[in-house]
């Protein structure tokens, strides 16, 4: 139960004085509510925990992050194909 | 799914590992706190990856296996009136009460039913205005916000046949309380990300001065729970113990303010007794008395309520990271999934369930 796992947000609309959005996991769709992040908007991530977004999920420092753990193997050059095929996927469907 | 996989790559995996591998020069003891962390960490076997040297310790942050036996008999009684719809997260209802569990309660007639959020719950106490519908309010400062918002919604829209049964717990005090134990072993914390995405980083600094610990905010995907260890044994190395954010994408230091003001509103902080390791001062949350007219505890008289574990399980030192789970007599024999004997045993996220789940025929080939 303790999951909370990123979903994009599809769609928002006010249910009885109460902010709640389709979210989308991967293909599966369900309602959340966005009482706690009230300025993430259609098309932003979010993490989402027992039906509610906990917090904005932050794609620019996601990117970050990936880029990192990459220059971290700078050494390892071999692995470098694996990069370029996330910064493409990371970039991918904006 | 975008933002999960890309943080289970194997070729990054390998480069941190190397990193980690590159930086230990000493054997060092870290715990992740969070239940999601100990599942992951034994599903990916990220552990066996580790040197040799660095050991995980498994934290008590499951909640499931935390709520005390009191609360789940308490869970139980409310469920059996007939007037109730008992509604919970799934994996409570395998959690062992004193006699029985929820499940045990469904099949004698009780109307229990799994509900995937709070919200869920009051949308079933406004179909059955005539029944009484109680949620099992568990969890850490991560469903707390949920919880609470669901609380203030039935105010707001005045649902009096609802109620929630409460038995919230902090990350926080449980890592002092670990900290005070003469028998403690961690030098470190990965801190459970979900956790902080809620609340924030601002209580750490001191728990980190105070310990002397590196206490290192850390996700759940294998890339995330590498980056958090690698964090940690390089500050280690280094002999510093400072605060550190390894999932930004999800964590900023202020937390979700929104969040916090609705739990402020909502909740007070009282004492509590964590199942298998005792009662941890200032260590939940309970409704604010504000709210109190929700508080399933006060509407149905569920006092005298006299609790017994299992004289087999050592839950208690697996929660506190003094014994692992394959070294409890009772683990694959008298205690599975199927048959719990302790609440480790029965969500995902539980130590003795993660080992039964990914470790438990290693485990037999060699003892
Ligand atoms: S294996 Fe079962 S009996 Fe042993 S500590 Fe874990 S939950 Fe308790």
């Amino acid at each position: 139960m303790c999951l909370a796992v990123p979903g994009r947000v599809l769609s928002v609309a006010e249910v009885d004085g109460t902010r709640m959005a389709e979210v989308d996991f991967g293909g599966v769709r369900k309602d959340v509510c966005l009482e706690f992040v009230p300025d993430v908007g259609v098309g932003e991530y979010v993490v989402v925990h027992v039906g509610f977004a906990i917090q904005r999920l932050d794609e620019a420092s996601a990117r970050e992050t990936l880029a990192h753990f990459e220059r971290i193997g700078i050494l390892d050059e071999e692995f470098g194909g694996g990069f370029t095929r996330l910064a493409g996927q990371a970039g991918a469907d904006r | 799914m975008k933002y999960l996989d890309e943080f289970s790559d194997p070729d990054l995996a390998g480069k941190l590992l190397a990193q980690i591998h590159a930086a230990t020069t000493r054997p060092w003891a870290l715990m992740e706190v969070c239940g999601g962390q100990t599942h992951s960490i034994i599903r990916h076997g990220i552990d066996q990856l580790l040197p040799d040297g660095i050991e995980m310790i498994h934290g008590p942050g499951c909640p499931v296996c935390v709520t005390g036996l009191e609360t789940i008999d308490k869970a139980l009684a409310i469920a059996a009136r007939p007037d109730v719809i008992f509604c919970s997260f799934g994996d409570m209802l395998r959690v062992p009460g004193s006699a029985q569990d929820l499940f045990g309660v469904k099949s004698a007639g009780g109307d229990v039913r799994v509900v995937y959020s709070p919200l869920d719950a009051l949308t079933i106490a406004r179909q059955n205005p005539d029944r009484q519908v109680v949620f099992f309010g568990i969890g850490f400062e991560t469903t707390a916000p949920a919880n609470a918002m669901t609380v203030y919604q039935a105010r707001r829209l005045g649902i009096g046949n609802f109620s929630l049964l409460v038995s919230h717990v902090l990350v926080p005090p449980a890592i002092a309380a670990i900290m005070e134990s003469p028998r403690c072993r961690v030098q470190a914390f990965l801190a459970a990300g979900h956790v902080c995405s809620v609340m924030g980083t601002g209580e750490y600094p001191a728990l980190a001065a105070r310990y002397r610990v590196p206490i290192v905010v850390t996700g759940f995907e294998p890339l995330d729970i590498l980056e958090g260890i690698r964090q940690t044994v390089v500050q280690l190395e280094a002999g510093r113990h400072e605060v550190a954010n390894a999932y930004p994408r999800a964590v900023r230091d202020e937390g979700n303010p929104a969040a916090m003001a609705m739990l402020r509103d909502v909740f007070e902080v009282t004492d509590r007794t964590w199942r298998g390791i005792g009662t941890i001062p200032g260590s939940g949350w309970r409704l604010s008395s504000r709210y109190r007219e929700f508080d399933a505890e006060h509407r149905f008289d569920v006092t005298g309520v006299r609790a017994a574990e299992s004289p087999l399980c050592r839950a208690g030192e697996v929660l506190q990271g003094l014994r692992k789970p394959n070294q409890c007599a009772a683990f694959g024999k008298q205690c599975t999934p199927r048959t719990p004997l302790g609440a480790t045993m029965v969500s995902a996220e539980g130590a003795c369930a993660a080992y039964y789940a990914y470790r438990r025929l290693d485990l037999v080939a060699t003892s």
